[in-house]
Parts: structure tokens; sequence; C-alpha cells
């Protein structure tokens, strides 16, 4: 019952790295660099809703809303500030500017709120039993249904709608898409506002399970890009996938080894991935 | 003779700094098939990506329909008219078979559904195929479903990269025939080929290139027949 118990916790951190890794996936599949600054855009996602619901004590799901559309919107900013006049530079200078603006934004984060420590809600939460003695808190439902229909909604976005398609036509070629008469500016801004949102969820899921702190989301940036790349990094199924994988991994490994080890267990499964299989376990590509 | 659709004037170009045409000219009708064929590094691709805005040009000018184009990006291209299909990489291999063809009319606005009934009806094999990643599928169906791409827009020229590279003899035969259906439609056609030969004996008229230079110029036919020709480039 245990182990249950173990996989049930690792499925909510699985859910919260699958967001991030979704994100991280979505934005290197179409502008091919590893974005250093998502984990950052994750801590924005979640002092917004620190803002919006417990300082302004609005109703959570507004600040979610709130939260999802100010992280897009700064995302498309920093894309149209710094990352657009590098977009023809070698990759290695993207990936330098943003791990450049992850200290900018961390930085920022520390003025605006200080340094400590913030919960959501004070008070403890009384966590529901339910079969055989499992036991989940409402926060923990809310983080679970709250990634499905994330992940739905990005489903039928990629399927159904002529930008998805456009994003998934320009992450295959994106030459090929320009000669297509395909706007790839416009799928550009699109991926960053998609990003952004998606980092913004996984950074509040993080705060409700756990706390709000400045570098909550640069902490949790190793298991993320472990997760992306486990499902082949510009896979946005596979990074799911690889979420689901390195948070079950995560909390089974606490029966074994002492949890103050659990980063540890993304970092290890991530260096053997990258030696036995490269792409990931769902073929993703190379730049 | 019916009206200039393309006009390529004196266009001196390459990609980066060291040129690979030098004053070439070149036409092409309405409802023309004109064939660019020469020996290996002589520019025939690059003189068809230069129509679509790939090339840095130095000098001469690029009209289409009476617009100058020297200078216009490639969806700019797209929306006046021209569609290009590359030799490689010429779908988008995740997507599938329909799906490409709905990126094929990305810059379109109105309902799009009876130029796919259309492109199915042209590329019979795309139909059963329609739900396949197009990555999936052989190299002559996936020429299709490149230019069945092409076709979405209702282009009135098409500019075809070596359609049939590496394919087998078989699917060759098949896209030749398709290019001229496709040209039945009225719809002009520039093509690079390799299969000299057989691609002269479908077209209009043919330009022979060597060194980024225009070499001969003449009707597809004649070209066929000219003797000095065939052994520079048809080899024999």
């Amino acid at each position: 019952m245990e182990i249950l118990q173990l996989v049930l916790y690792g499925t909510i951190l699985g859910s919260i790295l699958a967001l991030g890794a979704v994100g991280v996936s979505l934005t290197f599949g179409i502008l091919r660099f590893a974005n250093f600054s998502h984990g950052d855009l994750m801590t924005i996602g979640a002092y917004v809703v620190f803002v919006v619901f417990t300082v302004m004590k609005l109703p959570l799901w507004l600040a979610i809303i709130v939260s999802l559309a100010v992280t897009a919107a700064l995302t498309a900013i920093i894309d149209k500030l710094i990352y657009r006049n590098f977009r023809n530079s070698d990759p290695v200078i993207l990936l330098i500017s943003s791990f450049g603006m992850a200290l900018i934004l961390r930085s920022l984060i520390q003025l605006i709120w200080g340094p400590s420590t913030q919960v959501y809600e004070k008070g403890i939460q009384l966590a529901i039993k339910f079969g055989g003695g499992l036991r989940i808190k409402p926060d923990q439902i809310i983080i679970l249904v709250g990634t499905v229909l994330l992940i739905i909604a990005l489903h039928l976005f990629l399927r159904k709608t002529k930008m998805g398609k456009a994003m998934r036509a320009v992450a295959d070629n994106a030459e090929l898409a320009r000669l297509t008469g395909i706007n790839t500016e416009k799928v550009i801004l699109c991926t960053w506002l998609m990003g952004g949102a998606l980092a913004a969820a996984a950074g509040i899921f993080l705060g409700l399970d756990t706390r709000v702190f400045p570098e909550m989301g640069w902490n949790i940036l190793l298991p993320v890009f472990a997760a992306a790349i486990l499902g082949g990094i510009g896979n946005p199924y596979g990074a799911i996938a690889g979420g689901l994988v390195i948070g079950i991994s995560q909390e089974l490994s606490t029966q074994f080894i002492d949890p103050s080890y659990k980063p540890a267990v993304a970092f290890a499964i991530m260096v053997v991935i990258l030696i036995v299989r490269p792409t990931g376990i769902f073929a993703g590509r190379s730049s | 003779m019916s009206d200039v659709l393309l006009t390529i004037e004196n266009v001196t170009g390459g990609y980066g700094e060291a040129d690979i045409l030098f004053d070439l000219n070149m036409k092409v009708h309405d409802g023309e098939v004109v064939v660019i064929v020469g020996p290996n590094g002589a520019g025939k691709s690059t003189a068809m990506k230069s129509v679509f805005g790939l090339l840095k040009i130095r000098g001469g000018t690029i009209t289409y329909d009476g617009h100058d184009i020297t200078h216009d990006t490639s969806d700019a291209i797209v929306r006046r008219g021209i569609c290009y299909v590359p030799q490689t990489n010429n779908v988008f291999p995740t997507l599938t078979v329909h799906e490409n063809l709905e990126m094929g009319a990305f810059v379109r606005k109105d309902d799009i559904s009876d130029s796919l009934d259309r492109i199915y009806e042209f590329f019979p094999p795309l139909k059963e195929k329609r739900k396949l990643p197009a990555g999936t599928l052989s190299g002559g169906q996936r020429q299709m479903v490149a230019m069945g791409k092409a076709l979405m827009l209702d282009p009135k020229l098409l500019l075809l990269d070596e359609p049939t590279a590496g394919l087998s003899p078989k699917y060759m035969d098949q896209i030749f025939s398709i290019v001229k259906q496709i040209n039945e439609l009225g719809i002009g056609i520039l093509m690079v080929e390799q299969n000299a030969k057989q691609a002269l004996g479908l077209a209009d008229r043919g330009y022979v290139l060597a060194s980024g230079k225009n070499r001969y110029e003449d009707t597809g036919a004649n070209l066929l027949a000219n003797r000095e020709v065939a052994e520079m480039f048809l080899g024999g």
C-alpha cells in the first residue's frame, strides 16, 4: 500500500514535471534551443497566483487564469526584446542569453517579493482518504485534474487547429514551412505564449503542492529537462511520459535511499538515457 | 505566343559572398513547361531558388505577372501564386498526408475542402494514405504529397526542383505524366531535371546552363536534336 501511495505522489510530482517539460519541448522543437529561463517563468507564474489569490483574496481559478495570461505575455515580451535578435545566431548564444534571462527573472522576483518562503493558504489541509487507505489532498486533486485538462487542451490545439498544425510543421522543417507560406513569426509568437502559459501552470501546481520561493523553478529545472530529454526533446507527447517516469521514480526511490537524494534520481535517469538512447524513449529530433 | 509569366533578367547572385549565377536570363510564358538542364554545379537549382527569394541577388531583376519580385520574401511570393517544390525534405514528415495538404493552403482564408477533393482525385494513392504521417510514404508518394501541397494554392506557376531524383524508373514515368497533367490544368511549370532526355521530351522550351550562365536556349525538341548539347550534357 505504501508503494501505491508513493506512485500517487509520484504522479502528482510527475504532472508538474510533465507540464514544465512540455513547455521546454515545444519551444525547443520550434526555436531549437533549450530555454534555461523556463524554471524562473514557472516561479513567476507561482508568484502571480500568490498576489491574486493570497494577497488580493480573489478566487483560485481566476488567479490561475490571470497567471497563465500574465506569464504568457511576459514570455512573448522577452522574446521580442531579447531572443528575437538572435533568431539567426548560433543556438549557443540563445542558450546563454536564456541563462542570463533566468538570473534576471530570479533577481526581479527577489526584489519584488523578497527571499522568504510563502504559502498560498495557511493552515493544514486534511487529506481525503479513499480505497485501501490511499490519501490525497484537495490541492493535489486540483493539480491532477488541471494537468489532465491542460494536456487535453494542448493535444486538441496541436491536432485540430490550423495554428497548432503549423506549429508542428515548423517543428518538422522550418525552412519548408517558410517556403509553403506559413507565417513563421506568428508561429513563434504562439509557441512562446503556450510555453509561457504551461510554465506558469507547472509553477502554480508546484506552489500548491509545496511552497512558493524564488528558487523553486530553478531548483526543479533539472528534473524538468530530464523529463523533456527522456521523452525525446522536441516531442511534447514524450515529455508528458518523461515527466511521469521521472516523478514516479523519484518518489519510489525514497523507499531505498535517503529522500534528500531524490533530485539525483532524475539526474541519474537523464545520464543513463543520454548514454543508452540519446534521442529519448520516443524518438525526438536532433537539432 | 501567350503572355510572359515570369522573367529573370540579367540576374547575378549567390547564397553568400560568392556569386553562382552570372547574368542569367530566363522566361516562362503562361501555361508553358520550361526545363532547366545542365551539368552538376551549373546553378540549375540555384536559378530556381533565385525566383523564390532564397538568394542574395546582386544584379538584375525578376518579374512575375508584371510585378518586381526580386527582393520579395518567400511567403509574399507564395501569396502571388508561385509555388515551389524543393528537391529533398519537401514534406512535413510527422504531419499526416492530409495535414500536409492543409499546410499547403496556409495562406488561404477561404474554405479549402474543394481543393482537397481535387488533389485526392488527382493523386488517388494519397486518398488511401491521408491519415498516415507523410514521412512513412515511399519516395514517389512523398513527391505526390509535395506537389499536391503546392497545388492547394491554385498557383499559376509551379517550380519543381528535380522531382524524379532518387526515384525508381516506374515512379519517374509516373511523375513525368503527373507533371504533364498539371500543365494541362493551365499551370506554368519551371523544372530542373537530371533526367534531361525525358524532361526535354515534354518541355515546350528548355535552357541549358553551364557555370551559372546561359548556354543554349531552344524548344525542347530542338535541344534534344542538338548534337552539341547531347554530347555535352545529355551523355551522348
